[in-house]
């Protein structure tokens, strides 16, 4: 393993996108960077701009709109970066499957950029911040 | 000094400043999150996320000035070295030249100054909103402190040179207290914390001036503000906290006085919200103002009537 990989993973930035979610996973994200888990133990940190971002925290389905700029966020984030597909609908679109808004999962919106990007997913409505430390964990010690 | 022992300083003195910046901002977050109740991050953290950031890609916007925005954070870091540097050959060497507390307040500028230039080139919305805001902060701290630091220069009889200033502590009397508080809240403000991390503001402007830097870039900038955490308070300590001794008690007392200026800053970090770009003004222009005009009358009256309480 090289050392730029080790230091990824000890210290990964992330960035919240939100493309089109309910908002009921955003609030879990905000619940994981309370006080309560501590994720700054690991090193996890929120940052304000996709430059410094290390690990993409995408919710919601991926509407149309929002497809755009989560492509554009995408181009902006220095590589090597992490994708992570937050619940049900940024997995597989969920509940709004076939819908007139709907530009696909967040897989299929960054595989158009980058067809070799890192994804993760994390499961749920809305998945709970240990199963998100969990995924991030398991993502992090498969790359 | 011995030539050995010289040659020794000069092998030191950059890597060993850095790591001392690196060792103070961990204790800069960990004691934010002993604050908070939490257990926060091990002691290599800065060190862990100043190698990730080297090791990862840099984009440079396709709008931006590029040779400004590659070097501003190089000549930031070079501008707080220097002054780091400065401080330490005249705590550790003892050599200093005359005027040396001029050449200081303009070497701690340059960081700021270099903030502005790097994120103006960056081409960014956000970011130039950021520099506004720094710009306007520059000019409201700057006053004050050089307000603060004529304070010091009448009560120690007119010395301008720091190794001269460091012989004596201002802060025991009531005019250099006033100006030891509003220099520690320039500090403050220079440093970039809350309440006065307005330039960068996280939740508005998505870290404002250092919003495009990515990669070794922002590495740089990281270690600069790295190195700040050790320059400015060591600074203060020599103006107003009587200097830094190198010898047995003198050295731990030394340590001590640092510690308690940094943990002073981080408590003022931990317990404030952040204040807008003219409430800031306001702030440092017309009460630190007041307190500094208070202060130097007092001085005045003490230095030429021989209180030295005063």
């Amino acid at each position: 393993m090289s050392w730029k990989i080790w230091s990824l993973k000890k210290s990964p930035w992330v960035f919240h996108v939100n493309a089109g979610a309910c908002n009921n996973c955003d609030i879990e994200i905000v619940n994981l960077l309370t006080p309560k888990f501590d994720v700054e133990r690991f090193g996890i940190k929120l940052v304000g701009s996709p430059r410094h971002a290390d690990a993409l925290l995408v919710t919601g389905v991926g509407t149309r709109q929002a497809a755009i700029r989560l492509r554009e966020v995408y181009r902006q984030t220095p590589k090597p970066c992490v994708v992570f597909c937050i619940g049900a609908c940024a997995c597989g679109t969920g509940i709004f499957e076939g819908g007139y808004h709907v530009a696909g999962p967040i897989d299929k919106i960054i595989r158009e950029v980058d067809p070799n990007a890192i994804i993760a997913y994390v499961p749920g409505c809305p998945p709970k911040p240990e199963a998100m430390i969990s995924g991030v964990v398991k993502a992090l010690s498969a790359i | 000094m011995s030539i050995p022992l010289n040659i020794l300083f000069w092998i030191v003195v950059i890597p060993g400043t850095v790591v001392l910046g690196l060792i103070a901002s961990w204790i800069v977050r960990k004691v934010s999150a002993l604050v908070q109740w939490r257990v926060g991050p091990p002691l290599l953290q800065p060190l862990y996320d100043i190698m990730k950031l080297m090791g990862k890609e840099i984009l440079v916007p396709q709008d931006a000035q590029q040779t400004v925005f590659i070097a501003a954070p190089l000549v930031g870091l070079a501008g707080i070295l220097l002054l780091s540097i400065m401080l330490w050959r005249i705590a550790i060497v003892q050599t200093a030249f005359l005027g040396d507390i001029i050449v200081a307040i303009y070497l701690m500028t340059l960081p700021s100054l270099a903030l502005i230039l790097g994120s103006s080139a960056s081409a960014s919305p956000h970011a130039s909103l950021g520099t506004a805001r720094e710009m306007k902060l520059v000019m409201g701290y700057e006053l004050s402190l050089v307000l603060a630091f004529i304070v010091v220069i009448i009560k120690t009889g007119g010395q301008i040179s720091l190794a001269a200033i460091a012989q004596q502590a201002p802060v025991l009397s009531i005019s250099g207290f006033l100006a030891f508080l509003v220099a520690l809240l320039c500090i403050q403000a220079k440093l970039g914390f809350v309440p006065f991390d307005i330039a960068e503001a996280e939740t508005e402007l998505g870290s404002g001036v250092l919003m495009e830097y990515s990669g070794a870039l922002l590495a740089v900038w990281k270690l600069a503000q790295a190195v700040m955490l050790v320059g400015l308070p060591l600074f203060l300590v020599m103006v107003f906290l009587g200097g830094f001794g190198t010898a047995g008690l003198s050295l731990v007392w030394g340590i001590g006085k640092y510690v308690l200026i940094l943990v002073l800053l981080i408590l003022i970090k931990n317990t404030n919200p952040r204040v807008r770009i003219d409430q800031a003004m306001k702030f440092f222009w017309f009460y630190c103002g007041i307190t500094l005009v208070i202060a130097i009358i007092l001085a005045m009256i003490g230095y030429y009537s021989g209180i030295s309480w005063l």
